[in-house]
């Protein structure tokens, strides 16, 4: 298991989530002790385990490849923060030239 | 007496019998809500106009026929808000589709009433992490419900439904259902496709039945159960009659007595009330095995590796692009997910894709990931052994009864140590079942309920029901 503590503000970061400088605070000192109870898995011989993923099968489901019915474009626009022109409006992610 | 107290097979038969219409329970169930809802606060939004619309036209000839059911609000209802008792999701999100399971509903004749109140994304055993409001327990408010289905367990014990939907990560039907004195099924894992689900865990999460009686959640999941192709984890097997076993006893039953769940932790008047409901079981002629599950004391430990991982994994849809909380005025794509993120989630949320996604990063995936999955194996295959010896396991649903509320609003640790007798079923895959075993009082006077957990293999729900219908008080 690792030994040393959890960054929070960097895991944040990965997490993409903006923490103030309180909530790392107090996340550092709450993580640290959940992690420490985690240790204790440490202590249990696992070789030769296989991991469990899915407690039961999981199958692949295919179908028909056929045109059908979907949600309306409309009800999925309904409950976009921010739309134009039939599509979901977003912060511009190209640079200008 | 008032509608609003009655079992669904008693409604039933009345309804049948045309003694009563649907519109009349509708009324039963709008007067106890305008009665006590503000104090408890179950209920996230109801709509009595489209209920009675509902129940109008139902068809009472199908098995939930004029029934209404309250659905927790993680499950998608066509047209309905779905919150998830979140802030991200409050301000934005109708849902555009019915889950597989509120579907079913409307095909069984159920009316779709009322959304009730969760921890957000049912992250907590308390309701007290819903950004929305708080419930309270209907048998003392100043404790909590139990979490993360508090809302639909509120209601169903304090008469404002008849019955309900949660779901259940690692006891988020037991746990409340067992503090509110009501009965809680989850589900076998594939058992109930969680297609409409708001997933928190994929690996774990399971929809199930909140009711006032056994033969009320025989008959819920009788409803609910089966195939469904959108769901790669629902299993394709047949749904047996839930209710024919239902009345056969558990004489000749072997029922096992895990030592690891009575140890030091239990409160000892819980421990009293699921020995009691144990030697009723045996004076009913089920014999009393004692067994073990070694790795037990590591379930916790297990569960918030595991839970909080999948967590993180399926809340990065959260983004602020196509529904819910958007910052305002981004600097850039980034700075719009981070700090969406930041004003949408509440803090047991980021506590948990914190740590979720720190034990599935580069370097650590291994330690902790990993080898919790391996954990899991072991906790399973403790299961399995003892199954070859028992037809059901009987145990404690939680180690005390409903504490107060804001007990432990700054130790999760403490708050995740609380789940211990309910997570080994979901890592297993099991199906599990709170049924009310008496009550204990508190220091103020209040009788708070008590549940007994029975346990049964993978997909064995008629076994279960069956050793809960004789354990039901």
């Amino acid at each position: 298991m690792a030994s040393e503590h959890i960054k929070v503000s960097h895991v944040a970061g990965l997490a993409r989530l903006e923490l103030t400088d309180a909530e790392c605070a107090v996340f550092q000192t709450q993580l640290d002790a959940i992690l420490g109870h985690a240790e204790s898995l440490a202590a249990l011989d696992v070789t030769g385990i296989e991991p469990t993923s899915y407690p039961a099968p999981v199958y692949d489901v295919m179908r028909e490849d056929e045109p059908r019915p979907s949600i309306p474009p409309e009800a999925v626009l309904a409950n976009a923060p921010d739309q134009a022109q039939g599509q979901i409006r977003v912060p511009k992610v190209i640079a200008d030239a | 007496m008032s509608l609003a107290t009655a079992t669904i097979s008693a409604l039933r038969k009345q309804l049948v019998a045309r003694e009563i219409t649907p519109v009349d329970i509708i009324d039963a169930l709008a007067a106890t809500i305008s009665a006590k809802n503000e104090d408890i606060g179950a209920y996230l939004a109801t709509n009595l106009d489209d209920a009675r619309a509902q129940a109008a036209t139902a068809d009472l000839t199908r098995p939930l026929g004029g029934i209404p059911i309250a659905i927790k609000d993680n499950i998608n209802v066509l047209g309905e808000q779905c919150t998830c008792g979140s802030k991200f999701l409050a301000k934005g999100y109708t849902a555009p589709y019915d889950a597989h399971v509120t579907g079913l509903l409307r095909d069984s004749g159920a009316i779709l009433f009322g959304r009730t109140n969760m921890d957000e994304f049912a992250m907590g055993s308390a309701t007290e992490n819903s950004a929305l409001q708080v419930t309270r327990n209907p048998h003392d408010l100043s404790r909590i419900p139990g979490g993360s289905s508090g809302g639909s367990a509120a209601a169903v014990a304090a008469d404002l439904a008849i019955a309900a939907l949660g779901s259940d990560t690692g006891g988020s039907i037991r746990q409340p259902a067992s503090h509110c004195g009501i009965v809680g099924l989850k589900p076998s894992y594939g058992r109930v496709s969680r297609y409409g689900l708001v997933a928190f865990a994929s690996s774990l999460d399971q929809i199930g039945p909140m009711t006032k009686s056994v033969e009320d959640a025989a008959l819920l999941l009788q409803a609910i159960a089966g195939p469904d192709h959108r769901d790669s984890t629902c299993l394709n097997l047949p749904v047996p009659d839930y209710t024919a076993d239902l009345h056969k006893g558990v004489a000749g039953m072997k029922l096992g007595i895990p030592k690891e769940y009575f140890g030091e932790g239990i409160h000892p008047e819980v421990r009293a009330r699921v020995e009691a409901s144990v030697k009723r079981l045996e004076a009913a002629g089920a014999e009393i095995v004692e067994i073990s599950l070694p790795h037990t004391e590591h379930a916790v430990a297990t569960y918030y590796i595991i839970a909080p991982a999948e967590a993180s994994s399926n809340l990065s849809r959260f983004d602020g692009i196509r529904y819910g909380q958007r910052a305002a005025a981004p600097a850039d794509l980034l700075d719009l997910y981070k700090r969406s993120r930041e004003e949408g989630f509440g803090p047991e949320v980021k506590r948990r894709i914190i740590l979720g996604t720190y034990v599935l990063s580069s370097g650590y995936y291994d330690a902790y990931y990993t080898r919790a999955q391996k954990v899991r194996t072991l906790i399973r295959r403790d299961f399995e052994n003892a199954f070859q010896h028992v037809d059901a396991i009987l145990t404690p649903v939680a180690p005390a009864p409903a504490r107060k509320i804001g007990e432990f609003a700054d130790d999760p640790l403490h708050e995740y140590l609380s789940d211990i007798c309910t997570l080994g079923p979901n890592l297993a895959g099991l199906c599990a079942i709170s049924v009310p075993a008496g009550t204990v009082a508190s220091d103020t006077g209040t009788q708070l309920p008590v549940g007994l957990q029975i346990l049964a293999p993978h997909m064995a729900e008629s076994t279960l029901l069956r050793v809960a219908k004789a354990a039901e008080l």
